[in-house]
């Protein structure tokens, strides 16, 4: 874990509110995995404050980490604004990250794909005999065809859904799971989306008997286990005395069997 | 003047003397190890760790925290693994390390108070207890003796008869007059004040119309807080002989310069250290070169001297 100020090298405006950032920042990169995050102040200002969450996208291979995120609120808008040259100041990598299992289905929403790029990275360098099945949901076709090109270049041909039907299956990612997978038990999933779509896809795991990680976000102030403010509750037969998990060390990548899940 | 090469830092807090005035505050810095990457943590003043009860506490349910304008608002509820397992897990490592440890406790009567300083005067390692009589996210959690100066003398007199380490009392802002609560925990024997713990406030969601906070309420904290944190600290060392640490809002050098200049012996860095891990040591640098620039030989020679 390392603090330093990176350098963006790269500013990609992916879709209309959609932005990926490369920063240059071989210490932080070469330790990381997929799963695990950074936390990045992207100014010196009192206003946003806080540093903000982001799962690591990609590493590339010079030493550069992959940021992608949404402008949704005063964190990202500020992020957003930066331009090539400019440093932001990083934390990472953090927390812990996602198990490799021989037959592996990646299922990710919106956002949420952002880790899932850099975990079938991970698998295709460093264990090319795993079966990958790749499924990828998003608003429209505007936000997923980005992303869904930088897995094909990786060989890997994802099924797809749109919200609106603009590109693959009209409905939600979590309705290509049966069909994808059928009937076999050997599938381990590894997800990340909307709290909504992760809870679909862990009762459904439950009942296919399919193991399930999913990468959690939730707000956040420090990231390194200080604040305690990323507490989520354990499911009642995990064992923690009573305690909350913390998504910045116990997570963000949970067994979905571990967490109880909201309504 | 003559530029100072190596400006006296040390600052004694009654009989607590410490290298230099920059501490952590309690709830922002873990038990100290989770800013081992960022921080010498032996070159900070002292280490005020999170706050530690009888019992181990599970805190509150999520959502715990939430970004308001220069600010958070934080309702953790005051998680901790209970005062056994920090003397036994979380207390060595600082003591190897040749931290100064203040513990922050609390309870929900003047009884487990009293335990609580019996465990810590046995400990090795501990160099100060710090009561905190002001965490506003619990029902039970100190907060009654904290708004009441009758109860927080009370508490402060029975600590100080079972206490034989420095004992510092942490006033809460959400009192009407802030000055009597530092009088009568003086004349409750403490040691020193630290002042202010977060200013209670809440954040509601126009999407869900609800409280953002499980909690409805949080402590707010952070840059937004400074200026009310200040006057406090100016208006308690016009009424007290004790030391004053001051805390609420320091994130720079001049921030901590700003406090010390009020009036305050010492400060605590709180939210900052979410915002910059290496904040204390950016601080503490800062305090530094700033009497070395002014000329200024000793940092006691400043404490109060807006008062002046």
């Amino acid at each position: 874990m390392q603090q330093l100020d990176a350098p963006i090298t790269r500013r990609e405006q992916l879709a209309p509110d959609l932005v990926r950032l490369t920063l240059l920042a071989p210490a932080i990169a070469a330790g990381a995995r997929p799963g695990q995050f950074l936390t990045i102040k992207s100014g010196p200002g009192h206003d946003p404050l806080l540093r903000r969450p982001f799962s690591i996208h990609r590493v590339v291979a010079d030493g550069s980490l992959q940021v992608l995120f949404k402008v949704l609120g005063p964190g990202t808008r500020s992020l957003a604004r930066l331009k090539v040259g400019e440093s932001v100041n990083l934390v990472g990598p953090l927390g812990n990250y996602f198990q490799r299992f021989p037959a592996m289905c990646l299922v990710g929403g919106g956002l949420g794909i952002a880790p899932l790029l850099f975990l079938a990275q991970e698998i295709r360098d460093q264990a090319p005999e795993t079966r990958i099945e790749l499924l990828l949901g998003a608003r429209n076709r505007q936000e997923l065809a980005p992303l869904a090109a930088d897995f094909a270049d990786l060989g890997l041909t994802p099924r797809l859904a749109t919200d609106d039907g603009s590109w693959g299956h009209h409905g939600l990612v979590t309705d290509l799971i049966p069909q994808a997978l059928g009937a076999e038990r050997d599938w381990r999933i590894g997800c990340c989306g909307p709290y909504p779509m992760m809870r679909a896809v862990a009762a459904l795991c439950q009942e296919r008997g399919w193991g399930c990680q999913v990468s959690l976000e939730t707000m956040m102030a420090c990231g390194i286990k200080a604040c305690l403010g990323c507490a989520v509750a354990p499911s009642p037969r995990r064992e923690t005395g009573g305690r909350y998990l913390h998504v910045c060390q116990d997570g963000p990548v949970f067994n979905s069997e571990d967490l109880a899940w909201t309504p | 003047m003559d530029a100072v090469t190596s400006p006296n830092l040390s600052v004694r807090l009654g009989p607590l003397s410490l290298p230099n005035p920059v501490l952590t505050a309690s709830g922002t810095f873990g038990y100290g190890r989770e800013y081992e990457p960022f921080v010498d943590l032996a070159g900070l003043g002292a280490v005020v760790v999170k706050g530690i009860s009888l019992l181990p506490r599970a805190g509150n349910p999520p959502p715990r925290i939430v970004e308001t304008p220069c600010g958070m608002l934080n309702a953790i509820g005051l998680e901790n693994v209970g005062v056994e397992r920090f003397v036994s897990d979380k207390l060595p490592y600082l003591r190897e390390r040749g931290c100064r440890v203040i513990v922050n406790i609390l309870g929900d009567s003047v009884e487990e108070y009293c335990r609580l300083v019996e465990r810590l005067n046995e400990a090795e390692g501990v160099s100060a207890v710090e009561l905190n009589i002001s965490c506003p996210n619990v029902k039970r959690g100190g907060v009654a003796f904290g708004a009441n100066e009758r109860l927080a003398h009370e508490l402060t007199q029975a600590t100080r008869r079972v206490s034989r380490l420095p004992l510092i009392v942490k006033l809460s802002p959400n009192v009407t007059d802030i000055g009597l609560m530092a009088r009568a925990v003086e004349e409750g024997g403490a040691d020193a004040v630290s002042l202010i713990n977060t200013l209670i406030g809440m954040a509601i969601s126009v999407k869900t119309r609800k409280p953002v906070l499980a909690n409805v309420t949080g402590g707010l904290s952070g840059p937004a807080i400074k200026p009310v944190a200040l006057r406090m600290v100016y208006q308690v060392a016009g009424q007290v002989r004790i030391p004053i640490i001051g805390i609420g809002g320091i994130g720079t050098w001049q921030d901590a310069v700003e406090f010390i200049l009020a009036g305050a012996s010492a400060i605590q860095v709180g939210t900052a250290n979410f915002v910059n891990p290496g904040a204390t040591a950016a601080i503490l640098g800062g305090i530094r070169a700033y009497l070395q620039e002014q000329g200024i030989g000793d940092v006691n020679e400043i404490i109060g001297e807006a008062r002046r």
